[in-house]
């Protein structure tokens, strides 16, 4: 399982729903190996599953060189509730979108949220190919491939054409992707790197063109996190030289791995799986929120085996607090990676249940 | 020296304990009926606005469809216009609890749309409830405002059951909406709502943000042609300002009530003073020889009328504010009258009403003591100490004009429309006649007097006084005026009222049996399916059903009520009034819908109905007694052609022959048990409307007693002051050879006279008032015309039994006067 505080809160919100029983009687398809991954239907959503998200990172870089990170992530929520009556105002299916902006001129996180209930034109997620929208946001493949990502908050507008150049990167067994020691957490998970990001990025009413380069993750599943899991360390990078990697691993309390998971693809295009026992996160240096007091470990050392990166944010402020509102506290950022400190690669960390633990239930819808 | 004067003046007030305290009573009440209507009139709108604001949120505009909702398909175009930042759906509905007549009003809502738009409605969970992260979500949770959980008394954890339209509903209360402290509401998941009232694919309102630097103007324009007929944009404000104006003709007419008693207590004032300058002549007399100004004298009067003013408004104040909240616990905020259901008012008792209404008990005491004080003023000390010329009430006013002149400028305001709703010119009419009453009254002791037998004795030298010295009995006879008149015109207004409410119930309740689904909400219908078998039942000859619901008529008026039923071509089933014609289209509308939109038989009214507008011609006009807000109706098979509804609200049965209510309410409530019908005769329904009617008009019947009394100790005042002013007089009588028991008679005739005039005066102004009632008052601010009917025996009885009080009155007034011995008194004639 991937990254992402927002996406924490939702599969705390999944679990407070079986919890409750109001999702009893709900048949949630189940993940299961040797289930083939086809593109593009399987880019699409997946409605039958209990939850779902569309995850897009990327630097950006405009005519004058200055980089800045980009994240815009589209969730899918089955609740259960109220699948039996159909109507425009059915909660049975959820959609959030969440949009956020690295900018090191600002030196903190600009972002914005939206909730929907999946209605029409309003909001929701298109099965058979990828479709996802909340009001005006949208993240929606073309006939060419491309993908559009356009979102809008206070301060900051992206809309960004991104061109794949290459096929998905099949995570886990052939996508079937474990999040535990037990066989029913997982996921299936796949991620698009080396996507070539262009397009307009409007800061407080200013726009300019921008490149770069992005990676699209998309994750489905209707199990939740494994017991005694606390948080998790995320990152996704995409070398210069075409190469890609993905490694994460599962926290428990006591700081250490409960499960650790990655794939690397060499520049040549082939993937692997990596074992757990060949990836080690290592802190380097850690960061303290003068807003909010948590410690997080921005700088790292990764090791998966054959070599190592350090790990440098692009600044050290991508803090998300979103306590007052949907209650997650989680770091978020555009981060390069170091080989024998020369940079090789730009992508994304997260860093999640570094704030305390999520407490069941707060700032979720209706609350 | 002002020591000394104070001990004289305001000291004399503790002296004549009884008369100071009746006065001070009779400004109290006034001030404390004026207080308590205009502290629960505040508390109330307060709430009321407060209460909309919070259901309105930040909300710029507000599309607002009728009771029975529009496509909730308009969400989508509206909600993704670009003029509009956000927008939050809303399905409002009225629900009834199982189980009991308590009914709430549910909003059906989108917990992810309300915080950017009306944050003060979101539900907050009860973390003890089991499905609290998703709460907002569910379809049988409720949450309960803390005022609505107090009335139900319900706690989170514990079950609501609710009518719906698949019978009963079992909710959970899972949590509370502490945004809305006063409001009476619950909020539920919108979804959940459509279903179970209902409401499916239906909305109520959608509450709009719009985008920075977007009007609410431009946006209604813009919005416009996305609308369906019958959907109408406005902003919170407007629409506040529309229901709140539905009250206020009613909050205006209580506050005149008010004003009356207090007008009345002036009057007291004007009795007791003239009583006590009137006793005090001597005093004056002899404060103005040892150097006392004429104006300064007045001046100590007029600060004696002011101290009874200060204490009346002030013990009216604490009477008032006490009294308010009394009726805010026990009425609500509108005295039962309807205006404001569902709220909770708290008492907000401000300084600046009170501090307003102390100086208006104030003024009246000042008011009621300018005119003794003139006179007081105008002694000569020479004459008056030896007392040859007559008392200072003697003199009679060379009123001769302006008592007719009032008249005529009465009927002329009469013909004034009505300011913002409000009948002013009807309002300055009764005033008018009043005064007009008042100004003539002189003549009419002279006439009465005139018109008297002169036999025997006593009563030949009340005639004879009466007919030389009318202006002392028109003082007498004004408090007497005063107060019958507004006695008679309240009970011939009520009378007519109630006589055409009788009568336009018979009309309105043709059939034997009523059966209705829960009460003016569309969350209860009869379905086809119950009408088909509810038509079927053994023992019904003919069922009408009647369909209602709340259009939007126009942005400028309060949505206005339609009701479907069957109907004759001519519209003969209806309580018809003026003239109506056959229209190939046919609209009854109520006369309030004449007064706000200008209507007549023969105009063409444009009708939404199921979001398309129709042209229906107005074909007559009817009486309705209970939309203020304005009714129409039409012929229910034209309703469900246009409309494709098929639902009624409730139904009239007639009973075949042979058959009783009793028996087909028992076979109804066996046929259906599930939906809780609720069967009644119109027997029923009319005694409820009438009690309800009487409790409605019981404040004004306290006050027509009030006003009684206080024109009564006006009598006995004024007389007390006639007789001790006319020692002399009785002592010369008894001298002359007259007993005790004929003075007595003598003054008991005066006194009879005196009333008789004033009651004479009182009836025909009271009629005349009634008259300004009925047609002006009434029909400008509730826009419904009544029958005008006196209720002559009632009356009657009220005006002997005046007279003979006031007789009593003045004899027991008199007492003081025969007291005394005849000797002592002719030798105070120096």
């Amino acid at each position: 399982m991937g990254r992402g505080g927002l996406r924490m809160l939702w599969l705390i919100a999944a679990l407070a729903l079986a919890l409750a029983g109001a999702a009893e009687a709900t048949d949630y398809a189940p993940v299961t190996p040797g289930r083939p991954l086809v593109f593009p239907a399987d880019a699409g959503a997946h409605p039958e599953h209990r939850i779902e998200w569309w995850y897009v990172t990327g630097w950006l870089e405009d005519d004058d060189g200055n980089p800045r990170g980009f994240q815009l992530t589209f969730f899918r929520l089955r609740t259960g509730i109220g699948e039996d009556r159909p109507g425009r105002f059915s909660p049975a299916q959820l959609i959030s979108g969440h949009a956020a902006l690295s900018d090191p001129a600002l030196g903190r996180l600009r972002h914005a949220e939206k909730s929907a209930r999946a209605s029409g034109r309003l909001a929701g997620a298109t099965a058979g190919h990828l479709q996802a929208w909340i009001g005006d946001w949208r993240l929606e493949a073309q006939d060419d491939g491309a993908i559009i990502a356009r979102a809008a908050g206070d301060g900051f507008a992206f809309d960004l054409r991104l061109a794949p150049s290459r096929a998905p990167t099949l995570n886990g067994d052939a996508g079937f992707s474990r999040k535990g020691p037990r066989p029913e957490h997982a996921s299936y998970y796949y991620s698009v790197s080396g996507l070539a990001a262009s397009g307009r990025l409007t800061l407080d009413g200013r726009a300019t063109t921008v490149r770069g380069v992005a990676w699209l993750d998309h994750e489905w599943s209707s199990e939740y996190l494994p017991e005694g899991a606390v948080g998790w360390d995320w990152v996704g990078l995409n070398f210069d030289d075409g190469g890609a990697l993905m490694a994460a691993r599962i926290r428990q309390s006591d700081g250490s791995a409960l499960w650790r998971f990655g794939t690397l693809r060499s520049a040549h295009g082939t993937t692997r799986e990596l074992p757990p026992d060949a990836i080690s996160f290592e802190a380097l240096r850690h960061w303290r929120s003068p807003a909010s007091g948590v410690n997080y470990p921005v700088s790292w050392r990764l090791d998966v085996g054959d070599f190592a990166l350090v790990l440098e944010p692009l600044m050290d402020d991508q803090e998300l607090d979103g306590r007052a509102s949907t209650g997650a506290i989680y770091w978020e950022g555009a981060v390069r990676a170091l080989r024998d400190g020369q940079p090789v690669a730009r992508g994304y960390l997260e860093l999640t249940g570094y704030g305390g633990r999520l407490r069941l239930g707060e700032g979720s819808p209706g609350r | 020296m002002r020591r000394g004067l104070a001990a004289v003046f305001v000291g004399g007030l503790l002296r004549r304990r009884a008369a100071s305290a009746l006065s001070v009573l009779a400004i109290a009440l006034g001030v404390a009926l004026g207080l308590a209507v205009q502290l629960i009139n505040d508390a109330a709108l307060a709430e009321f606005g407060r209460g909309m604001r919070t259901l309105a949120g930040d909300a710029d505009l507000r599309l607002a469809g009728p009771a029975s909702g529009f496509d909730d398909a308009l969400f989508e175009a509206v909600a993704l216009h670009p003029l509009v930042a956000d927008a939050s759906p809303v399905v409002d509905i009225e629900a009834r609890v199982v189980g009991g007549d308590t009914t709430l009003r549910v909003l059906g809502v989108d917990v992810l749309r309300l915080p950017a738009v009306q944050p003060g409605l979101v539900p907050r969970a009860d973390d003890g409830t089991a499905d609290a992260p998703f709460a907002g979500f569910s379809q049988h949770g409720i949450f309960l405002s803390p005022a609505l959980a107090g009335r139900l008394a319900r706690a989170a954890g514990e079950a609501l059951v609710l009518q719906s339209s698949a019978g009963p509903l079992r909710l959970e209360v899972i949590g509370s909406v502490p945004g809305v402290a006063g409001q009476a509401v619950a909020v539920m998941d919108i979804h959940a709502v459509q279903h179970a009232f209902a409401m499916a694919g239906r909305l109520s309102r959608i509450d709009l943000r719009l985008i920075p630097g977007a009007t609410p103007e431009a946006a209604s324009r813009a919005l416009a042609a996305l609308l369906p007929a019958g959907v109408v944009a406005m902003t919170p404000q407007a629409s506040l300002a529309r229901d709140a104006g539905l009250s206020r003709a009613y909050r205006v007419n209580l506050t005149m009530l008010a004003v009356i008693a207090l007008v009345c207590g002036g009057f007291l004032v004007f009795s007791t003073q003239a009583l006590s300058v009137a006793r005090r002549r001597a005093e004056f007399a002899f404060l103005r020889a040892i150097g006392l100004g004429r104006r300064r004298l007045a001046a100590w009067l007029l600060g004696e009328g002011a101290v009874l003013g200060l204490a009346g408004g002030l013990l009216g104040c604490a009477l008032g504010t006490g009294f308010a909240a009394l009726v805010l616990d026990g009425f609500g905020g509108d005295l039962g009258a309807g205006y404001f259901a569902g709220i909770a008012p708290a008492l907000d008792a401000s300084p600046a009403a009170m501090l307003a209404f102390v100086a208006l008990g104030v003024l009246a005491g000042v008011a009621g003591a300018w005119l003794p004080a003139r006179r007081a003023g105008a002694i000569s000390p020479a004459a008056a100490l030896k007392a040859a010329a007559g008392d200072p009430l003697a003199a009679a006013p060379g009123w001769r004009w302006p008592g007719p002149l009032c008249l005529v400028l009465a009927t002329a305001a009469c013909l004034m429309p009505p300011l913002a709703g409000i009948p002013v010119g009807g309002y300055l009419a009764v005033a008018l006649l009043l005064a007009g009453g008042v100004l003539s009254l002189g003549r009419l002791a002279r006439l009465v007097a005139a018109s008297c037998p002169a036999v025997p004795l006593p009563l030949g030298l009340a005639r004879a006084r009466l007919q030389a010295a009318p202006g002392q009995a028109a003082v007498a006879a004004a408090g007497v005026l005063a107060s019958s008149a507004l006695a008679i015109a309240m009970a011939v207004m009520v009378a007519s009222f109630r006589d055409s409410v009788d009568q336009w119930l018979g009309k309105v309740l043709p059939a034997e049996v009523y059966v209705r689904a829960a009460r003016g909400s569309p969350a209860l219908q009869l379905t086809p399916s119950v009408q088909q078998r509810l038509a079927a039942l053994p023992g019904v000859a003919r069922v009408d059903f009647r369909r209602h619901d709340q259009l939007n008529l126009d942005a400028r008026i309060a949505p206005v009520s339609l009701l479907a039923r069957p109907l004759s071509a001519d519209g003969r089933e209806l309580p018809l009034v003026g003239e109506h014609i056959v229209a190939a289209d046919p609209v009854w509308i109520s006369e309030a819908l004449v007064d706000l939109l200008g209507l007549a038989p023969g105009d063409g009214l444009d009708v939404p109905l199921a979001g398309r507008a129709h042209r229906f011609t107005v074909a007559g006009v009817w009486r309705d007694y209970v939309r203020q807000g304005g009714a129409l109706m039409v012929p229910l098979a034209r309703y469900r052609e246009l409309s494709g509804d098929q639902l009624a609200n409730d139904a009239a049965i007639h009973l075949a022959p042979g058959h009783n209510a009793a028996d087909l309410g028992a076979a109804i409530d066996e046929a259906f048990p599930a939906i809780d019908l609720e069967v009644v005769s119109p027997g029923e329904i009319r005694r409820r409307s009438l009690r309800l009617f009487d409790r409605s008009f019981a404040v004004t019947y306290l006050l027509e007693a009030a006003a009684v009394l206080i024109g009564l100790a006006g009598i006995a005042a004024s007389f007390a002051a006639m007789a001790a002013a006319r020692r002399r007089e009785f002592g010369m009588l008894r001298h002359l050879g007259l007993g005790r028991r004929q003075i007595a008679a003598m003054i008991a005739a005066e006194g009879g006279l005196t009333a008789a005039s004033g009651a004479l005066g009182g009836a025909l102004v009271g009629g005349a008032i009634a008259l300004v009632l009925v047609e002006v008052v009434n029909r400008q601010s509730f826009h419904w015309s009544m029958d005008y009917r006196v209720p002559w025996l009632s009356l009657s009885l009220f005006v002997v039994a005046l007279v003979a009080l006031a007789a009593l009155a003045a004899v027991l007034a008199g007492r003081l006067a025969m007291s005394g011995s005849a000797v002592r008194a002719v030798s105070e004639d120096w």
